[in-house]
């Protein structure tokens, strides 16, 4: 079995998983409970929250815990709007973001507000020019991504964070979910004031995520009721998904100063190998600087993601044909269109991404298989 | 020695629970949204999940969205009422002064941004009653929002009569059960109830997980967008091995409902017959849910008593656990209006899975302990 969609979520490892256990079995109190086990489980809280302030440079009380990275968007989002919507009109984000920001923002555009979604160029990265033009004194937000979650193109976040500074009363929200705990990143010094991460991706539990919020921006809350988590996110605490989240990050943190360097000898060796196979494409930028080692974006065009993705099970491979999230809506995929894919190319797309558990040699059979597969099903297409 | 007594607060995870979450961590740990084996594997295993809420409240798979918690539940309900009601010029909620913070902070957010709410007063028992409710419909109501039962005091609200009068009027009817679940039949469709919160980590499953039912056909609006997921009702990245806990929870406590009803009674009878000291009962026992025991023991502080009951490992708390971080004055005995000295003394006892006869045993002597304690010091 060749595990390649590490993108869209990754296996908790045994590590985490003890940490989970141990805490609900042992230490199952309600945080906001005074007596002893509601203090052990707030200070299993407050420990979490110093390990992930610790990785972005943060203070512990910048971190609000939330369910997943959907929510942190939407409330980085939503809260801005609510709280510095009176400053003017004007939002803006990128043609690539994922859904929990785009769809938010398509929402606001029909609520009247004037959206600018920023282009990206044909190697997936956000045009800078245009943003300088966008931007206005009446920007509230601008919203932009950190690594692509298709494509795998580092964004130009500090840059962005660069052009902001003269634009003090624009918030800066950065999606840091595909990148998290993989790529380095310090909101304080990109003027960055709220970021986006989660712990599906790196090997931790599903529902748990947080919000990153600068100590002088209030943000209004989405959930309310009971006053946790400073008053920005009230609800009983999904303790052992902190600590598992946190136990997720240390993990990674121990393994990625070996691991990426290797991922990208990996990806490089793979993309030699795959030159041979006909009409193959690869979308986005490949170089070092440009993109994580992690995320691989490959068309044929003439064929199907869905035919390939299923054909690669067939194999016992598994890789996917876009986001998760919106595998199963669009028919094409957004981000290679705004990349000025065409059609073709855009719909026989498929995403290789490999997680911190994937080995040299996941990619190497893969391409096997891909050399294999794709011939085939070229001639049965009669592409 | 440890004696937990806040199940109210939240419950020790079953070990049945716990096996049934454990393959999804690291064997069924795809995305549910991935077209490929994994993802279908965790879809498998929410859409079981699904089958097994919607079952326990006797309603369709269809109509349960998973949520985050009993908070983001009951934001969901009332919000997410309130914002498409308010399109065709509904913008009055009526709800009671007694509801969880979820439910009464989310009608101060309403007032706020333009809403009129009426919040329903309680006699000295903790009840709610329908007629007030009658008398409080306009032509604008968009929602009634009453909880199943207090989760200060266990206190049973009349839903019954309160579906019916919301049903009459056709007003779209809210309840938060999520200390209900597991102690009572939720018959949501003879209670005429549209829309109902409960949560997983008060009947021993996984925090982090709730769930919403929604009658079909509502005018309701979400509040979170992004992805497909839960048919769009509240995108994001499922939490697979939670909702998979919360079904094996849910499916565990409607098994052993009727047991595990009578255990709670037999114990909390037991109780009170074994305290030494003196004490009132807030609520009403016959019209309350077993587990929940909220009392008052004149002449001992809440603070004080609390602390003492902690330094001899038994867990209990003075209300609600979202507030008492805060150790603010509980509402919900405020609102019952009773006198300051009770409200001062009161404590909530919550029983569940694991707790004994022989723990009740010890946390009565205790009590009498710390009352001769207090007493003595006093004189």
């Amino acid at each position: 079995m060749i595990y390649l969609d590490n993108s869209a979520t990754t296996k908790v490892i045994p590590e985490v998983v003890d940490v989970m256990t141990d805490i609900m079995k042992n230490m199952y109190g309600n945080p906001s409970s005074l007596h002893g086990l509601g203090v052990k489980a707030e200070r299993l809280i407050e420990t979490s929250r110093k390990i992930l302030a610790q990785e972005l440079g943060a203070q512990p009380q910048e971190i609000v815990f939330t369910s997943g990275g959907t929510e942190a968007n939407n409330l980085a989002i939503r809260g801005t709007i609510e709280s510095y919507g009176h400053r003017g009109k004007h939002i803006i984000t990128t043609m690539i973001e994922h859904p929990s920001v785009y769809d938010l923002f398509q929402k606001y555009e029909q609520e009247g507000w004037q959206v600018t979604y920023l282009p990206v160029d044909q190697q997936g990265k956000v045009n800078l020019a245009a943003l300088k033009q966008a931007l206005t004194k009446d920007t509230v937000l601008v919203s932009v991504m950190h690594v692509n979650n298709e494509t795998g193109v580092i964004q130009p976040v500090e840059q962005i964070g660069e052009i902001l500074k003269q634009y003090p009363k624009t918030l800066f929200h950065v999606d840091a979910v595909q990148s998290f705990g993989r790529l380095p990143l310090h909101p304080v010094k990109h003027q960055i004031d709220l970021l986006t991460f989660s712990g599906h991706k790196i090997h931790g539990p599903k529902g748990i995520g947080a919000l990153y919020i600068q100590k002088n921006r209030r943000i209004a809350p989405m959930l309310i009721g009971g006053g946790q988590e400073y008053d920005l996110r009230s609800g009983t605490q999904n303790v052992p998904g902190i600590a598992g989240l946190a136990k997720a990050l240390l993990w990674i943190k121990q393994k990625r100063v070996a691991r990426l360097p290797a991922m990208e000898s990996w990806k490089q060796a793979f993309l030699k190998s795959i030159e041979q196979i006909p009409l193959v494409k690869v979308n986005g930028a490949i170089n070092r600087i440009d993109s994580v080692p992690y995320i691989i974006n490959l068309s044929f065009p003439g064929l199907k993601s869905e035919v390939v993705v299923h054909a690669l099970e067939a194999e016992n491979c598994y890789v996917s044909s876009r986001s998760a999230c919106s595998s199963r809506t669009e028919k094409v995929s957004r981000v290679l269109q705004a990349m000025g894919a065409s059609d073709q190319q855009a719909i026989g797309s498929i995403r290789i991404s490999l997680g911190f558990l994937s080995e040299a040699d996941d990619l190497n059979r893969l391409s096997q298989r891909l050399c294999k597969v794709i011939p085939q099903l070229q001639r049965v297409m009669k592409v | 020695m440890f004696i937990y007594l806040d199940h109210a607060a939240t419950t020790p995870l079953h070990p049945e629970v716990k096996q049934a979450m454990l393959p999804y961590f690291d064997q069924q740990f795809g995305n549910p949204s991935s077209l490929h084996q994994f993802g279908r594997e965790a879809r498998a295993g929410i859409e079981q999940s699904r089958r097994l809420v919607a079952e326990a409240l006797q309603v369709k798979p269809q109509q349960i969205i998973f949520t985050s918690g009993g908070t983001e539940a009951d934001n969901l309900a009332i919000i997410g009422m309130a914002q498409a009601q308010a399109a065709i010029g509904k913008k009055h909620i009526i709800t009671s002064t007694i509801e969880h913070h979820a439910v009464l902070d989310a009608c101060h957010h309403l007032e706020k941004i333009g809403f009129k709410v009426t919040y329903i007063p309680v006699d000295h028992t903790g009840k709610v009653d329908p007629f007030h409710i009658e008398q409080a419909i306009t032509s604008d109501t968009a929602l009634i929002s009453i909880m199943w039962a207090n989760n200060e005091t266990g206190v049973l609200q009349p839903i019954a009569e309160i579906g019916q009068i919301a049903s009459q009027h056709q007003i779209p009817f809210h309840s938060d059960a999520v200390q209900a679940i597991g102690m009572v039949e939720l018959d949501l469709a003879s209670m005429h109830v549209d829309l109902l919160t409960i949560s997983a980590h008060k009947i021993n499953g996984p925090k982090g997980v709730g769930a919403l039912y929604l009658k079909d056909n509502l005018n309701w609006s979400p509040r979170q967008f992004g992805g497909t997921q839960e048919r769009r009702r509240r995108p994001g990245t499922e939490n697979v091995s939670g909702i998979v806990g919360f079904g094996k929870a849910i499916e565990l406590a409607s098994q052993f409902r009727a047991d595990h009803i009578k255990q709670m009674s037999r114990l909390r009878d037991a109780f009170l017959d074994q305290l030494e000291v003196p004490y009132e009962v807030n609520g009403d026992l016959n019209q309350s849910l077993s587990h929940i025991l909220n009392l008052s023991f004149p002449g001992m502080q809440t603070e004080v008593m609390l602390m003492n009951l902690d330094l001899a490992g038994i867990a209990c708390a003075s209300g609600s656990a979202c507030t008492s971080g805060t150790l603010e004055v509980s509402h919900v005995l405020k609102a019952m209006k009773l006198d300051e000295e009770r409200i001062q003394t009161a404590i909530r006892f919550s029983f569940g899975w694991g707790t004994t006869q022989e723990q009740l045993l010890i946390t009565a002597k205790e009590i009498s302990k710390i009352y001769q304690r207090l007493i003595t010091n006093v004189c």
